[in-house]
Protein backbone atom coordinates (compact mmCIF):
# COMPACT_ATOMS: atom_id res chain seq x y z
CA UNK A 1 0.00 0.00 0.00
CA UNK A 2 1.12 3.18 -0.85
CA UNK A 3 1.77 6.51 1.56
CA UNK A 4 -0.46 9.08 0.64
CA UNK A 5 1.17 12.48 -0.53
CA UNK A 6 -0.65 15.94 -1.34
CA UNK A 7 -0.69 17.52 -4.39
CA UNK A 8 -1.80 21.14 -5.81
CA UNK A 9 -4.92 22.00 -7.72
CA UNK A 10 -4.45 22.48 -11.38
CA UNK A 11 -7.46 24.35 -12.01
CA UNK A 12 -7.29 28.22 -12.04
CA UNK A 13 -9.49 30.78 -10.58
CA UNK A 14 -13.62 31.40 -11.77
CA UNK A 15 -14.88 34.73 -11.66
CA UNK A 16 -17.88 35.32 -8.64
CA UNK A 17 -20.97 34.83 -10.85
CA UNK A 18 -24.07 37.22 -9.71
CA UNK A 19 -27.38 36.77 -10.87
CA UNK A 20 -29.10 38.63 -13.29
CA UNK A 21 -32.43 39.51 -13.92
CA UNK A 22 -34.47 38.01 -16.79
CA UNK A 23 -36.55 40.32 -18.72
CA UNK A 24 -40.30 40.02 -17.85
CA UNK A 25 -42.50 37.99 -20.07
CA UNK A 26 -45.03 39.16 -22.20
CA UNK A 27 -48.68 38.37 -21.39
CA UNK A 28 -49.42 37.64 -25.15
CA UNK A 29 -47.55 37.57 -28.86
CA UNK A 30 -50.72 39.27 -30.58
CA UNK A 31 -49.94 42.60 -31.60
CA UNK A 32 -46.27 42.30 -30.62
CA UNK A 33 -43.38 42.41 -32.83
CA UNK A 34 -41.38 39.50 -32.28
CA UNK A 35 -38.11 39.63 -34.12
CA UNK A 36 -36.00 36.70 -35.45
CA UNK A 37 -32.29 37.26 -35.42
CA UNK A 38 -30.38 35.99 -37.81
CA UNK A 39 -26.76 35.49 -35.32
CA UNK A 40 -25.16 34.32 -39.08
CA UNK A 41 -24.25 31.09 -38.27
CA UNK A 42 -24.77 28.13 -41.23
CA UNK A 43 -27.48 28.85 -42.96
CA UNK A 44 -29.41 30.05 -39.94
CA UNK A 45 -31.47 32.40 -42.33
CA UNK A 46 -33.02 30.00 -43.75
CA UNK A 47 -34.08 28.87 -40.73
CA UNK A 48 -35.34 31.65 -39.19
CA UNK A 49 -37.69 32.67 -42.36
CA UNK A 50 -39.65 29.28 -41.92
CA UNK A 51 -40.19 30.23 -38.47
CA UNK A 52 -40.99 33.59 -39.54
CA UNK A 53 -43.82 31.81 -42.42
CA UNK A 54 -45.01 29.06 -38.94
CA UNK A 55 -46.00 32.28 -37.20
CA UNK A 56 -47.39 34.31 -40.20
CA UNK A 57 -49.87 30.86 -40.33
CA UNK A 58 -50.33 30.64 -36.74
CA UNK A 59 -50.34 33.38 -34.89
CA UNK A 60 -51.34 36.01 -37.50
CA UNK A 61 -51.73 38.91 -34.69
CA UNK A 62 -48.02 38.89 -33.90
CA UNK A 63 -45.33 40.30 -36.30
CA UNK A 64 -42.59 38.83 -36.87
CA UNK A 65 -39.10 40.04 -38.55
CA UNK A 66 -36.31 38.39 -39.21
CA UNK A 67 -33.02 40.33 -39.09
CA UNK A 68 -29.42 39.90 -39.74
CA UNK A 69 -27.00 40.99 -37.00
CA UNK A 70 -24.62 43.85 -38.66
CA UNK A 71 -21.34 41.71 -38.45
CA UNK A 72 -20.27 38.46 -37.27
CA UNK A 73 -21.68 36.98 -34.13
CA UNK A 74 -18.61 37.39 -32.31
CA UNK A 75 -19.51 40.67 -32.01
CA UNK A 76 -21.38 42.71 -30.37
CA UNK A 77 -24.31 44.86 -32.19
CA UNK A 78 -25.32 47.28 -29.65
CA UNK A 79 -27.08 49.00 -32.82
CA UNK A 80 -29.25 46.14 -33.75
CA UNK A 81 -30.27 45.39 -29.98
CA UNK A 82 -31.09 49.10 -29.45
CA UNK A 83 -33.09 48.57 -32.82
CA UNK A 84 -34.77 45.40 -31.21
CA UNK A 85 -35.59 47.51 -27.60
CA UNK A 86 -37.02 50.11 -29.68
CA UNK A 87 -39.02 48.83 -32.19
CA UNK A 88 -39.86 44.89 -31.00
CA UNK A 89 -41.35 42.99 -28.05
CA UNK A 90 -39.75 40.10 -27.74
CA UNK A 91 -36.82 38.00 -29.98
CA UNK A 92 -35.46 34.87 -30.69
CA UNK A 93 -31.78 34.44 -31.48
CA UNK A 94 -30.94 31.63 -33.64
CA UNK A 95 -29.28 29.51 -34.35
CA UNK A 96 -26.24 28.78 -32.40
CA UNK A 97 -24.66 26.14 -33.36
CA UNK B 1 -28.07 37.11 -23.21
CA UNK B 2 -27.15 40.80 -23.93
CA UNK B 3 -30.62 41.67 -24.65
CA UNK B 4 -32.38 40.14 -21.68
CA UNK B 5 -29.88 41.53 -19.00
CA UNK B 6 -28.90 44.34 -20.80
CA UNK B 7 -31.56 45.80 -23.08
CA UNK B 8 -34.90 43.62 -20.82
CA UNK B 9 -36.30 42.58 -23.86
CA UNK B 10 -37.69 38.96 -23.52
CA UNK B 11 -35.79 36.08 -25.47
CA UNK B 12 -35.32 32.47 -26.18
CA UNK B 13 -31.96 31.22 -27.62
CA UNK B 14 -32.49 28.84 -30.53
CA UNK B 15 -29.70 26.06 -30.14
CA UNK B 16 -28.90 22.50 -31.72
CA UNK B 17 -29.45 20.07 -29.54
CA UNK B 18 -26.02 18.98 -29.35
CA UNK B 19 -25.04 21.78 -27.66
CA UNK B 20 -27.39 21.79 -25.45
CA UNK B 21 -24.56 21.35 -22.36
CA UNK B 22 -23.15 23.91 -23.32
CA UNK B 23 -25.05 26.67 -23.43
CA UNK B 24 -27.10 26.06 -19.96
CA UNK B 25 -23.35 26.31 -18.63
CA UNK B 26 -22.97 29.34 -20.11
CA UNK B 27 -25.71 30.66 -19.35
CA UNK B 28 -25.72 29.31 -15.49
CA UNK B 29 -22.09 30.95 -15.48
CA UNK B 30 -23.54 33.94 -16.69
CA UNK B 31 -25.45 34.22 -14.18
CA UNK B 32 -28.93 33.67 -16.27
CA UNK B 33 -29.69 29.58 -15.17
CA UNK B 34 -33.03 30.35 -16.03
CA UNK B 35 -32.56 32.26 -19.68
CA UNK B 36 -35.01 29.64 -21.99
CA UNK B 37 -33.23 27.81 -24.60
CA UNK B 38 -34.87 25.56 -27.27
CA UNK B 39 -33.01 22.91 -29.16
CA UNK B 40 -33.59 21.59 -32.82
CA UNK B 41 -31.89 18.50 -34.75
CA UNK B 42 -28.14 19.33 -35.59
CA UNK B 43 -27.54 20.41 -38.50
CA UNK B 44 -28.84 23.66 -39.78
CA UNK B 45 -25.98 23.69 -42.54
CA UNK B 46 -26.82 22.24 -45.97
CA UNK B 47 -30.37 21.42 -45.20
CA UNK B 48 -33.33 22.66 -47.37
CA UNK B 49 -35.64 25.15 -46.51
CA UNK B 50 -38.48 22.36 -46.37
CA UNK B 51 -36.36 20.49 -44.01
CA UNK B 52 -36.24 23.12 -41.93
CA UNK B 53 -39.50 23.85 -41.85
CA UNK B 54 -39.85 20.13 -40.66
CA UNK B 55 -37.04 21.23 -37.61
CA UNK B 56 -39.91 23.90 -36.65
CA UNK B 57 -42.98 21.86 -36.72
CA UNK B 58 -41.31 19.38 -35.18
CA UNK B 59 -40.25 18.90 -31.47
CA UNK B 60 -37.37 19.65 -29.59
CA UNK B 61 -35.01 16.67 -29.69
CA UNK B 62 -33.92 17.51 -25.55
CA UNK B 63 -36.90 17.59 -24.25
CA UNK B 64 -39.95 15.71 -26.71
CA UNK B 65 -41.66 19.11 -27.11
CA UNK B 66 -43.17 21.17 -29.99
CA UNK B 67 -40.92 23.76 -30.66
CA UNK B 68 -43.16 26.57 -31.38
CA UNK B 69 -44.46 26.13 -28.12
CA UNK B 70 -41.76 26.14 -26.24
CA UNK B 71 -40.56 29.50 -28.23
CA UNK B 72 -43.65 30.68 -27.58
CA UNK B 73 -44.18 29.62 -24.23
CA UNK B 74 -40.21 30.95 -23.38
CA UNK B 75 -41.77 34.64 -24.38
CA UNK B 76 -44.54 34.44 -22.64
CA UNK B 77 -44.82 32.33 -19.64
CA UNK B 78 -43.93 34.03 -16.10
CA UNK B 79 -41.04 32.64 -14.49
CA UNK B 80 -41.32 30.27 -11.48
CA UNK B 81 -39.56 30.95 -8.38
CA UNK B 82 -37.03 28.07 -8.73
CA UNK B 83 -36.42 29.40 -12.38
CA UNK B 84 -34.70 32.99 -11.05
CA UNK B 85 -31.17 32.69 -10.56
CA UNK B 86 -29.59 32.64 -7.28
CA UNK B 87 -27.96 36.26 -6.12
CA UNK B 88 -24.17 35.28 -6.01
CA UNK B 89 -22.66 32.06 -5.63
CA UNK B 90 -18.65 30.81 -4.31
CA UNK B 91 -16.73 29.46 -6.91
CA UNK B 92 -13.23 29.20 -5.35
CA UNK B 93 -10.64 26.83 -5.77
CA UNK B 94 -9.24 24.99 -3.27
CA UNK B 95 -4.92 25.36 -3.42
CA UNK B 96 -4.91 21.76 -2.69
CA UNK B 97 -6.37 18.22 -3.80
CA UNK B 98 -7.44 15.93 -0.56
CA UNK B 99 -4.52 13.36 0.46
CA UNK B 100 -4.25 10.38 -1.38
CA UNK B 101 -2.09 7.82 -2.43
CA UNK B 102 -0.42 8.64 -6.39
CA UNK B 103 -2.11 5.74 -7.77
CA UNK B 104 -5.69 7.14 -6.60
CA UNK B 105 -4.18 10.62 -7.16
CA UNK B 106 -3.01 9.89 -10.75
CA UNK B 107 -6.79 8.21 -11.32
CA UNK B 108 -8.71 11.22 -9.30
CA UNK B 109 -6.34 13.50 -12.26
CA UNK B 110 -7.90 11.57 -15.00
CA UNK B 111 -11.09 11.10 -14.30
CA UNK B 112 -11.29 15.29 -13.35
CA UNK B 113 -10.47 16.01 -16.99
CA UNK B 114 -7.34 17.48 -15.73
CA UNK B 115 -5.00 15.82 -18.09
CA UNK B 116 -4.72 15.35 -21.55
CA UNK B 117 -4.90 11.63 -21.46
CA UNK B 118 -1.48 10.80 -20.65
CA UNK B 119 0.60 9.93 -17.59
CA UNK B 120 1.38 13.27 -15.49
CA UNK B 121 3.95 14.39 -12.96
CA UNK B 122 1.66 14.56 -9.65
CA UNK B 123 2.65 18.07 -8.96
CA UNK B 124 3.35 17.62 -5.13
CA UNK B 125 4.69 21.03 -2.95
CA UNK B 126 8.28 19.80 -3.37
CA UNK B 127 8.23 19.59 -7.15
CA UNK B 128 5.90 23.29 -7.66
CA UNK B 129 8.20 24.75 -5.33
CA UNK B 130 11.81 23.72 -7.48
CA UNK B 131 9.77 24.23 -11.03
CA UNK B 132 9.09 28.31 -8.93
CA UNK B 133 12.51 28.51 -8.81
CA UNK B 134 12.78 28.87 -12.47
CA UNK B 135 11.52 32.48 -12.46
CA UNK B 136 11.85 35.35 -10.65
CA UNK B 137 8.56 35.91 -10.29
CA UNK B 138 6.40 35.77 -7.22
CA UNK B 139 4.03 32.42 -6.73
CA UNK B 140 0.82 34.86 -6.25
CA UNK B 141 1.58 37.06 -8.74
CA UNK B 142 -1.42 36.95 -11.73
CA UNK B 143 -0.08 36.16 -15.14
CA UNK B 144 -3.41 36.54 -16.77
CA UNK B 145 -6.90 35.30 -17.98
CA UNK B 146 -8.19 32.42 -20.69
CA UNK B 147 -11.07 31.17 -21.54
CA UNK B 148 -12.05 28.47 -23.98
CA UNK B 149 -14.27 30.17 -26.47
CA UNK B 150 -15.85 34.09 -26.82
CA UNK B 151 -19.15 33.46 -24.78
CA UNK B 152 -17.62 32.03 -21.57
CA UNK B 153 -16.20 33.62 -18.62
CA UNK B 154 -12.51 34.29 -17.84
CA UNK B 155 -10.64 32.44 -15.47
CA UNK B 156 -7.93 33.86 -13.64
CA UNK B 157 -3.90 31.86 -12.28
CA UNK B 158 -1.31 33.00 -10.93
CA UNK B 159 2.47 31.54 -10.93
CA UNK B 160 2.13 28.75 -8.59
CA UNK B 161 -0.74 27.86 -11.04
CA UNK B 162 1.11 27.72 -14.30
CA UNK B 163 3.53 25.85 -12.02
CA UNK B 164 1.03 22.89 -11.25
CA UNK B 165 0.26 22.21 -14.54
CA UNK B 166 4.49 22.58 -15.63
CA UNK B 167 5.45 19.61 -13.26
CA UNK B 168 2.44 17.72 -14.74
CA UNK B 169 3.34 18.30 -18.01
CA UNK B 170 6.86 16.86 -16.91
CA UNK B 171 8.68 20.16 -17.76
CA UNK B 172 11.77 21.35 -16.35
CA UNK B 173 12.63 25.03 -14.09
CA UNK B 174 14.80 26.32 -16.59
CA UNK B 175 11.50 26.02 -19.16
CA UNK B 176 9.40 27.48 -16.91
CA UNK B 177 9.42 30.95 -18.65
CA UNK B 178 9.03 30.23 -21.82
CA UNK B 179 6.00 27.94 -20.14
CA UNK B 180 4.66 31.61 -18.26
CA UNK B 181 5.11 33.83 -21.43
CA UNK B 182 2.86 31.50 -23.13
CA UNK B 183 0.09 31.78 -20.47
CA UNK B 184 0.31 35.34 -20.09
CA UNK B 185 -0.56 35.88 -24.07
CA UNK B 186 -4.24 34.98 -22.92
CA UNK B 187 -4.73 33.14 -26.13
CA UNK B 188 -5.78 29.14 -25.25
CA UNK B 189 -4.20 26.48 -26.68
CA UNK B 190 -7.65 24.43 -25.79
CA UNK B 191 -10.35 26.52 -27.86
CA UNK B 192 -13.52 25.17 -27.50
CA UNK B 193 -14.53 25.76 -31.10
CA UNK B 194 -16.77 22.79 -32.83
CA UNK B 195 -13.85 22.97 -35.98
CA UNK B 196 -11.71 21.33 -33.96
CA UNK B 197 -8.47 24.05 -33.19
CA UNK B 198 -5.44 23.61 -32.30
CA UNK B 199 -2.55 26.28 -31.81
CA UNK B 200 0.96 26.66 -32.64
CA UNK B 201 3.98 28.18 -30.59
CA UNK B 202 7.39 29.69 -31.99
CA UNK B 203 10.08 30.04 -29.90
CA UNK B 204 12.95 32.83 -30.55
CA UNK B 205 16.14 34.00 -29.68
CA UNK B 206 18.61 32.98 -27.14
CA UNK B 207 16.37 31.15 -24.63
CA UNK B 208 16.43 28.47 -27.48
CA UNK B 209 19.53 27.00 -27.22
CA UNK B 210 19.73 28.07 -23.01
CA UNK B 211 16.87 25.38 -22.92
CA UNK B 212 17.52 23.17 -25.81
CA UNK B 213 14.92 23.46 -27.69
CA UNK B 214 14.99 21.62 -31.45
CA UNK B 215 14.54 23.83 -34.28
CA UNK B 216 16.32 21.28 -36.45
CA UNK B 217 15.70 18.17 -37.37
CA UNK B 218 12.79 16.67 -36.21
CA UNK B 219 11.87 19.69 -34.16
CA UNK B 220 8.22 19.38 -35.02
CA UNK B 221 8.08 16.17 -33.62
CA UNK B 222 8.62 14.31 -30.55
CA UNK B 223 12.26 14.72 -30.30
CA UNK B 224 13.37 16.94 -27.85
CA UNK B 225 12.24 16.88 -24.28
CA UNK B 226 11.90 21.16 -24.22
CA UNK B 227 9.82 21.12 -27.40
CA UNK B 228 8.06 18.18 -25.83
CA UNK B 229 6.97 18.88 -22.72
CA UNK B 230 6.64 23.11 -22.71
CA UNK B 231 3.89 22.25 -25.54
CA UNK B 232 1.66 19.33 -23.41
CA UNK B 233 2.38 22.34 -20.69
CA UNK B 234 0.74 25.10 -23.23
CA UNK B 235 -2.41 22.77 -23.22
CA UNK B 236 -2.73 21.48 -19.65
CA UNK B 237 -2.75 24.90 -18.09
CA UNK B 238 -5.03 26.22 -20.63
CA UNK B 239 -7.33 23.67 -20.54
CA UNK B 240 -7.07 23.64 -16.01
CA UNK B 241 -6.40 27.63 -15.81
CA UNK B 242 -9.74 28.17 -18.37
CA UNK B 243 -11.88 25.83 -16.34
CA UNK B 244 -11.75 22.92 -18.20
CA UNK B 245 -11.89 21.37 -22.17
CA UNK B 246 -14.39 18.42 -21.73
CA UNK B 247 -16.37 17.32 -24.62
CA UNK B 248 -19.60 17.89 -25.07
CA UNK B 249 -19.41 20.44 -22.00
CA UNK B 250 -16.52 23.08 -22.38
CA UNK B 251 -14.80 20.82 -25.88
CA UNK B 252 -16.34 21.03 -29.27
CA UNK B 253 -14.03 20.89 -31.93
CA UNK B 254 -16.04 17.80 -34.03
CA UNK B 255 -12.95 15.95 -34.56
CA UNK B 256 -10.29 16.96 -32.06
CA UNK B 257 -6.98 17.68 -33.34
CA UNK B 258 -3.89 15.77 -32.66
CA UNK B 259 -1.59 18.98 -32.82
CA UNK B 260 -3.42 20.25 -29.39
CA UNK B 261 -1.07 17.18 -27.68
CA UNK B 262 1.90 19.48 -27.42
CA UNK B 263 0.52 22.81 -29.34
CA UNK B 264 3.16 22.21 -32.41
CA UNK B 265 5.90 23.74 -30.32
CA UNK B 266 9.45 24.24 -31.78
CA UNK B 267 12.14 26.81 -32.02
CA UNK B 268 12.93 28.77 -35.01
CA UNK B 269 15.80 27.94 -37.01
CA UNK B 270 17.46 31.32 -36.83
CA UNK B 271 21.21 30.19 -37.63
CA UNK B 272 19.92 28.81 -40.79
CA UNK B 273 17.33 31.19 -41.92
CA UNK B 274 18.10 33.61 -44.96
CA UNK B 275 15.68 36.10 -43.06
CA UNK B 276 15.52 37.81 -39.89
CA UNK B 277 13.66 35.92 -37.34
CA UNK B 278 10.09 36.19 -36.45
CA UNK B 279 10.04 37.83 -33.32
CA UNK B 280 12.31 40.90 -34.62
CA UNK B 281 9.22 41.00 -37.21
CA UNK B 282 7.19 41.63 -34.46
CA UNK B 283 9.17 44.70 -32.68
CA UNK B 284 11.61 42.93 -30.48
CA UNK B 285 15.84 42.63 -30.56
CA UNK B 286 17.80 39.96 -32.14
CA UNK B 287 18.94 39.19 -28.47
CA UNK B 288 15.31 39.26 -26.88
CA UNK B 289 13.56 35.50 -26.11
CA UNK B 290 10.08 35.57 -26.84
CA UNK B 291 7.27 33.19 -27.68
CA UNK B 292 5.13 33.83 -30.64
CA UNK B 293 1.31 32.29 -30.83
CA UNK B 294 -0.59 31.21 -33.30
CA UNK B 295 -4.65 29.80 -33.18
CA UNK B 296 -6.75 27.68 -36.07
CA UNK B 297 -3.91 25.11 -36.98
CA UNK B 298 -6.50 22.67 -39.16
CA UNK B 299 -4.90 23.04 -42.52
CA UNK B 300 -1.86 21.93 -43.93
CA UNK B 301 -0.68 21.67 -47.60
CA UNK B 302 2.54 20.14 -48.34
CA UNK B 303 5.25 19.77 -51.01
CA UNK B 304 9.55 19.09 -52.07
CA UNK B 305 11.18 22.41 -52.51
CA UNK B 306 10.91 24.54 -55.85
CA UNK B 307 10.69 23.26 -59.45
CA UNK B 308 12.51 25.53 -61.43
CA UNK B 309 9.72 26.37 -63.95
CA UNK B 310 6.42 25.62 -62.71
CA UNK B 311 7.25 26.63 -58.79
CA UNK B 312 4.88 30.16 -59.04
CA UNK B 313 1.44 27.04 -60.22
CA UNK B 314 2.58 25.07 -57.86
CA UNK B 315 2.62 27.10 -54.65
CA UNK B 316 -0.41 28.99 -56.36
CA UNK B 317 -2.44 25.55 -56.12
CA UNK B 318 -1.18 24.93 -52.62
CA UNK B 319 -2.78 27.75 -51.26
CA UNK B 320 -5.84 27.65 -53.07
CA UNK B 321 -6.43 24.19 -51.53
CA UNK B 322 -5.94 25.88 -48.12
CA UNK B 323 -9.20 26.95 -46.23
CA UNK B 324 -9.58 30.60 -47.58
CA UNK B 325 -11.09 31.74 -44.26
CA UNK B 326 -8.03 30.95 -42.46
CA UNK B 327 -4.83 32.45 -43.27
CA UNK B 328 -1.28 30.91 -44.70
CA UNK B 329 2.19 30.63 -42.31
CA UNK B 330 4.79 29.17 -44.48
CA UNK B 331 6.87 26.97 -42.35
CA UNK B 332 10.24 26.52 -44.64
CA UNK B 333 12.93 23.99 -43.53
CA UNK B 334 15.90 26.09 -44.53
CA UNK B 335 16.94 24.44 -48.11
CA UNK B 336 13.33 25.49 -49.21
CA UNK B 337 13.63 29.35 -47.53
CA UNK B 338 16.70 29.61 -49.24
CA UNK B 339 14.92 28.23 -52.54
CA UNK B 340 12.77 31.36 -52.63
CA UNK B 341 15.01 33.45 -52.09
CA UNK B 342 17.12 31.58 -55.23
CA UNK B 343 13.88 30.79 -57.39
CA UNK B 344 12.05 34.48 -56.47
CA UNK B 345 14.31 36.52 -55.71
CA UNK B 346 12.84 37.25 -52.21
CA UNK B 347 15.97 38.37 -50.16
CA UNK B 348 13.54 40.18 -48.12
CA UNK B 349 10.94 38.10 -46.19
CA UNK B 350 8.76 40.87 -46.90
CA UNK B 351 9.10 40.64 -50.56
CA UNK B 352 8.12 36.63 -50.11
CA UNK B 353 4.73 37.38 -48.22
CA UNK B 354 4.06 40.26 -51.09
CA UNK B 355 4.55 37.44 -53.39
CA UNK B 356 2.18 34.73 -51.56
CA UNK B 357 -0.24 37.26 -50.73
CA UNK B 358 -0.59 38.13 -54.69
CA UNK B 359 -0.47 34.67 -55.70
CA UNK B 360 -3.49 32.97 -53.15
CA UNK B 361 -6.29 34.10 -55.66
CA UNK B 362 -9.49 32.17 -56.67
CA UNK B 363 -12.74 33.16 -58.46
CA UNK B 364 -14.93 35.23 -56.54
CA UNK B 365 -17.79 33.05 -56.98
CA UNK B 366 -16.01 30.20 -55.97
CA UNK B 367 -14.76 32.45 -52.55
CA UNK B 368 -17.68 33.70 -51.53
CA UNK B 369 -19.80 30.34 -51.62
CA UNK B 370 -17.17 29.15 -48.83
CA UNK B 371 -19.37 28.38 -45.72
CA UNK B 372 -16.48 30.08 -43.09
CA UNK B 373 -16.10 33.11 -45.70
CA UNK B 374 -20.41 33.36 -45.31
CA UNK B 375 -20.00 32.94 -41.47
CA UNK B 376 -17.23 35.23 -40.85
CA UNK B 377 -16.34 37.21 -43.68
CA UNK B 378 -19.90 37.72 -46.00
CA UNK B 379 -20.91 39.84 -42.76
CA UNK B 380 -17.89 42.19 -43.00
CA UNK B 381 -17.63 42.64 -46.46
CA UNK B 382 -21.38 43.62 -46.32
CA UNK B 383 -21.01 46.16 -43.64
CA UNK B 384 -18.11 48.25 -45.56
CA UNK B 385 -14.83 46.31 -44.01
CA UNK B 386 -11.83 46.64 -46.43
CA UNK B 387 -10.14 45.02 -47.96
CA UNK B 388 -13.56 42.55 -48.23
CA UNK B 389 -15.71 45.18 -49.20
CA UNK B 390 -14.11 45.98 -52.08
CA UNK B 391 -13.65 42.16 -52.94
CA UNK B 392 -17.02 41.78 -52.46
CA UNK B 393 -17.90 43.93 -55.42
CA UNK B 394 -15.83 41.93 -58.03
CA UNK B 395 -17.62 39.75 -60.89
CA UNK B 396 -17.69 36.73 -60.44
CA UNK B 397 -15.10 35.30 -62.49
CA UNK B 398 -12.45 37.84 -61.37
CA UNK B 399 -9.60 36.58 -59.30
CA UNK B 400 -9.18 38.03 -56.19
CA UNK B 401 -7.12 37.69 -53.25
CA UNK B 402 -8.17 34.95 -50.91
CA UNK B 403 -6.37 36.44 -47.44
CA UNK B 404 -5.37 39.58 -46.26
CA UNK B 405 -1.58 40.62 -46.63
CA UNK B 406 -1.15 41.35 -42.78
CA UNK B 407 -2.04 37.73 -41.95
CA UNK B 408 0.38 35.99 -44.30
CA UNK B 409 3.74 34.93 -42.24
CA UNK B 410 6.82 32.90 -42.28
CA UNK B 411 9.06 30.49 -39.88
CA UNK B 412 11.73 28.93 -40.51
CA UNK B 413 12.30 24.93 -38.72
CA UNK B 414 14.21 22.39 -40.12
CA UNK B 415 17.12 20.29 -40.06
CA UNK B 416 18.00 20.05 -43.63
CA UNK B 417 17.89 16.48 -44.17
CA UNK B 418 15.49 17.33 -47.56
CA UNK B 419 13.59 20.75 -48.62
CA UNK B 420 10.44 19.43 -47.63
CA UNK B 421 8.09 22.41 -46.48
CA UNK B 422 4.50 22.81 -45.68
CA UNK B 423 2.15 25.63 -44.95
CA UNK B 424 -0.25 25.42 -42.09
CA UNK B 425 -3.73 27.40 -42.26
CA UNK B 426 -3.64 29.64 -38.80
CA UNK B 427 -3.67 32.94 -37.23
CA UNK B 428 -1.17 34.64 -35.90
CA UNK B 429 -2.13 35.99 -32.51
CA UNK B 430 0.91 38.06 -30.81
CA UNK B 431 4.26 37.43 -29.33
CA UNK B 432 5.16 37.54 -25.97
CA UNK B 433 8.89 38.20 -23.73
CA UNK B 434 10.01 35.29 -22.61
CA UNK B 435 12.47 37.55 -20.84
CA UNK B 436 9.88 39.22 -19.06
CA UNK B 437 9.32 36.33 -17.41
CA UNK B 438 13.20 34.48 -16.11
Amino acid sequence: MSETIEVLNPMGFPPAVAGKALAPRLPTLDGRTVYLVDCRFDDSDIFLEQMRAWLAEHLPGARAVVKRISSVYLNDDPATWEEIRTKGHAAVMGVGH
Amino acid sequence: MTLEGKYGVPTVAVHTDKFDRVVRSVAAVSGMPGLRQVFVPQPIMGKTARELRAYVDGVDPITGRPVMQEIVEGLTRPFAADEESPARFDRSTPRLVAPDTPERLERLFLDSHWTDGLPIVLPTEARVAAMLRGTGRKADEVVGRLRSTHFREHWEYTVEKVAVNAVMAGARPEYFPVILALAATGVTARSSSSSAMATMAVVNGPVRREIGMNAGTGAMGPYAHANATIGRAYGLLSQNLQGGSVPGLSYMGNQGNSYAYNSVTFAENEERSPWEPFHVQHGLAAGDSAVSVFSGCRSTAFTLGLRERQWRAHVGNLLRGMEPSIPPTLLLDPIAARQFVDRGGFVKKDALLDWIHDAARMPAREYWDYQLVQNYIYPRATFGEEPWASRLRAAPDALIHMFRREDIHAVVVGGETNGYWRIMGCTYQKTVSVDAWR
